[in-house]
């Protein structure tokens, strides 16, 4: 029955077009030894199939396996693939020992009952930083440890800005960078990129302007998510932005920020390093709310969690590859390698004094707010979903924003 | 076909020697039973493999995928795999779903429009080819190039041409003197431009099947045809196209299930949008079951199982069809 089973499984992988089932199958493996002994292997899943292992990050990993007495078997994979990977893999009964998760899954994966709580393996998660925390709460207990927090803000271009006149410290309100806009658009520059694509990406990049506008998610449609997707379709309709912001990853919209055309770009941390190679002075500063301030942005970023074993004797050493990932010295050089913020303020602290340009993203970091907080938990893909639907439909021109996100708030209603 | 055929060459060579006496006879009518279970046996076991391939990857996944349409499925029984059954509560919550509608308009423009211009321009393509002039070869071997090309690639050279800020089409566009057009981004035109790059894709597919078709086509007919004073045109209306009349319905059927299936296209290119301006059934299907954070497998595998029907559909319509031209 169990191989059956299995077997079926693996068909339904096949089915849904989940490619790599070797990824799987490659579960735990529960043969090996328990706590007290030395060796056995241990398997590790992150989302950065970007480094190999010589890469820094691959290294460390390594490395706090050897501390902890084991061999630590670490498989990268593709973000977007790694909820799903982890669900089929728990349903048959091999999760990973340790899994790095984009923080807005962390609460699907809870609700699957796949996680362990941070308090029943005795992590310590008291010195972070508790909006960062947020994404991974659950009924006020934590179910994994950030990495890191990264988020977005504004990159402009200082000579696009100078040539056109505007001051980027003038810029303090929605009225303020939509004037920039129309003087940079006079200037015969274009406005501002950013991604408006109909996949979470497209949400991500909608949140900071409709929580500056004071939205609440659970009701889409109010008048400040309308006025903030208004703001939106205003920049589209008079040529602020492109048209094509719809089809824009936050990638392409940095790569069309990169030829040097645009005066603005609603991008994140982990583009600083392009940012360095783009050839052009830049500036960031933070998203601004509608009347003024910083408008709460969401927060990204990855978070070390421990996926229930059957064989509960290997906690101890999961918690050791965990405590060693998030010690304050790895976390030092993990978040500069993957230009993340640190979610604790003493790793903040000397991250600031490597690099002084990261202190308005950290400030961006203090501001910002998991999109699962709050108690939405798994309420948030039956938000979001919607929402870039609703996002998509007013700027392409099908919908005004009112109808739109009326639309949205129904189909949210019906979850 | 293959077990009648094994029994009847067993079942000879004892008949003919047996013929002798009534002892005999009985002797020989056992050993014939005995031989017949053997035959049968070994019958098995040489359609063993294909069964059991069958069933691995058609019957099995299409049992699932109908099990996953029939149970309420959350993320927690997803995994505990103890999820209740729900009977057709999935398949109503798909058919209320107001992006039912038009999921549903979408595929059947897509992949009806697809076909007719496909098959037309493969049609045009193939009775050009079939003429035999200098380098015909060559140019049908660059006709195949969309055929050759992985789909990504494709799909990606297309969604760039059509990108509205940079895209080589409205370039052109502009150079005519046209005001540009938001190919993939605006509602009215979404669907339209993936049409366009299907056909383009679909086009190798129906020139290769009719020119083959074509050339079964005996050349003597054309001959009597022109000494009867028949046009091209006529020659094509009442020679060329009656002939090619089954090679056409195979042609159509197997655009129509590749058609209606089609899927990365459309998500590279639009991903099903803006909002749902071109979502198929199809990419909704995947929206449901892997597009979003929190995944709602059973409503995808209904919408999956509904695109199956229809193909089923289409399938037994062929049948009949040319079951009525055999008769």
């Amino acid at each position: 029955m169990r191989n059956t089973r299995r077997t079926l499984l693996t068909a339904i992988a096949a089915v849904g077009a989940l490619t790599s089932v070797a990824a799987c199958g490659g579960g735990s493996d529960s043969s090996s030894s328990g706590s007290g002994k030395a060796g056995g292997t241990y398997n590790f899943w992150d989302p950065y199939p970007q480094f190999d292992a010589s890469s820094p990050w691959g290294k460390l990993v390594t490395k706090c396996g050897t501390d902890a007495g084991v061999k630590v078997k670490r498989t990268g994979m593709d973000t977007t693939d790694l909820g799903n990977k982890a669900l089929l893999a728990a349903q048959q009964g091999n999760a990973p020992d340790v899994m790095l998760v984009d923080n807005p899954v962390v609460s699907t994966l809870v609700e699957a009952g796949i996680l362990n709580k941070t308090s029943d393996l005795g992590l310590d998660t008291k010195s972070i930083q508790k909006n960062i925390l947020g994404a991974g709460v659950i009924d006020n207990a934590p179910y994994g440890v950030p990495i890191g927090a990264n988020t977005l803000a504004l990159y402009y271009n200082k000579k696009i800005l100078s040539a056109a006149g505007v001051d980027a410290g003038s810029i303090k309100d929605w009225n303020s960078l939509t004037a920039a806009l129309k003087k940079v658009k006079s200037a015969g520059k274009k406005g501002i990129t950013f991604s408006a694509i109909n996949t979470e990406e497209g949400s991500f990049q909608f949140l900071p302007w409709f929580w500056g506008a004071g939205g609440d998610l659970t009701k889409l449609n109010s008048a400040k998510g309308v006025a903030a997707l208004s703001l939106w379709k205003q920049w589209v309709d008079a040529g602020y932005a492109p048209k094509d912001v719809l089809q824009n990853t936050q990638t392409t919209s940095w790569q069309e920020f990169a030829t040097g055309d645009y005066a603005f770009s609603e991008n994140g941390t982990w583009q600083l390093g392009n940012a360095d190679k783009a050839g052009f002075a830049y500036g960031v500063i933070n998203i601004p709310g509608q009347n003024g301030g910083s408008a709460p942005v969401p927060t990204g970023g990855e978070f070390v969690t421990v996926p229930v074993q059957k064989d509960s004797s290997r906690y101890d050493v999961s918690k050791k590859i965990v405590t060693c990932l998030t010690s304050s010295t790895n976390l030092l050089s993990t978040d500069t390698a993957l230009t993340y913020v640190a979610p604790t303020a003493e790793v903040q602290a000397q991250q600031v004094k490597q690099n002084p340009e990261l202190k308005p993203w950290i400030s961006a970091v203090a501001a910002a707010r998991g999109r699962t907080s709050g108690g939405l938990g798994t309420k948030y893909p039956t938000l979001s979903q919607p929402m870039w639907t609703a996002v998509q439909s007013a700027l392409s021109g099908g919908k005004s924003p009112q109808a739109a996100l009326d639309t949205a708030q129904t189909a949210a209603g019906k979850g | 076909m293959t077990i009648a055929r094994v029994d009847r060459r067993a079942q000879r060579s004892p008949a003919g020697s047996g013929a002798t006496g009534t002892g005999q006879r009985t002797n020989t009518s056992a050993l014939r039973r005995r031989q017949r279970r053997g035959s049968r046996l070994t019958a098995l076991a040489f359609i063993a493999p294909l069964v059991v391939y069958l069933a691995a990857f058609y019957l099995y996944p299409l049992y699932r995928n109908l099990d996953l349409s029939l149970r309420d499925y959350t993320v927690r029984s997803f995994v505990q795999g103890d999820a209740p059954f729900s009977g057709l509560d999935n398949f109503r919550t798909v058919l209320d779903d107001p992006t039912f509608g038009p999921a549903m308009r979408h595929t059947l423009v897509f992949t009806f429009a697809s076909i007719a211009f496909q098959y037309a321009a493969g049609l045009a393509l193939a009775v050009f080819f079939n003429r035999h002039f200098r380098l015909a070869p060559t140019l049908r071997a660059l006709f195949l190039i969309p055929w050759l090309l992985p789909l990504i690639v494709s799909a990606s050279t297309w969604s760039w041409m059509f990108n509205s800020e940079s895209g080589v089409i409205n370039y052109a566009l502009h150079l005519v003197g046209m005001s540009p057009v938001d190919w993939l981004n605006s509602p009215d035109w979404a669907l339209t431009s993936v049409v366009i790059a299907n056909i383009w894709i679909g086009i190798p597919f129906n020139l290769v099947i009719l020119y083959s078709g074509l050339q079964n086509i005996p050349g003597e007919l054309y001959e009597a045809a022109s000494l009867d004073g028949a046009g091209a045109w006529q020659q094509f209306r009442r020679i060329t196209f009656p002939l090619l009349r089954p090679v056409s319905a195979i042609t159509l059927l197997l655009g129509l299930v590749y058609t209606l299936k089609v899927f990365d296209l459309i998500w590279i290119m639009t991903k099903g949008g803006p909002g749902d301006a071109s979502s198929t059934l199809a990419t909704w299907s995947y929206q449901l079951g892997f597009g979003t954070l929190l995944p709602k497998f059973g409503p995808g595998a209904a919408v999956g199982n509904i695109l199956i029907l229809i193909a089923l559909v289409f399938g037994l319509l062929y049948i009949r069809v040319q079951r009525r031209q055999e008769a």
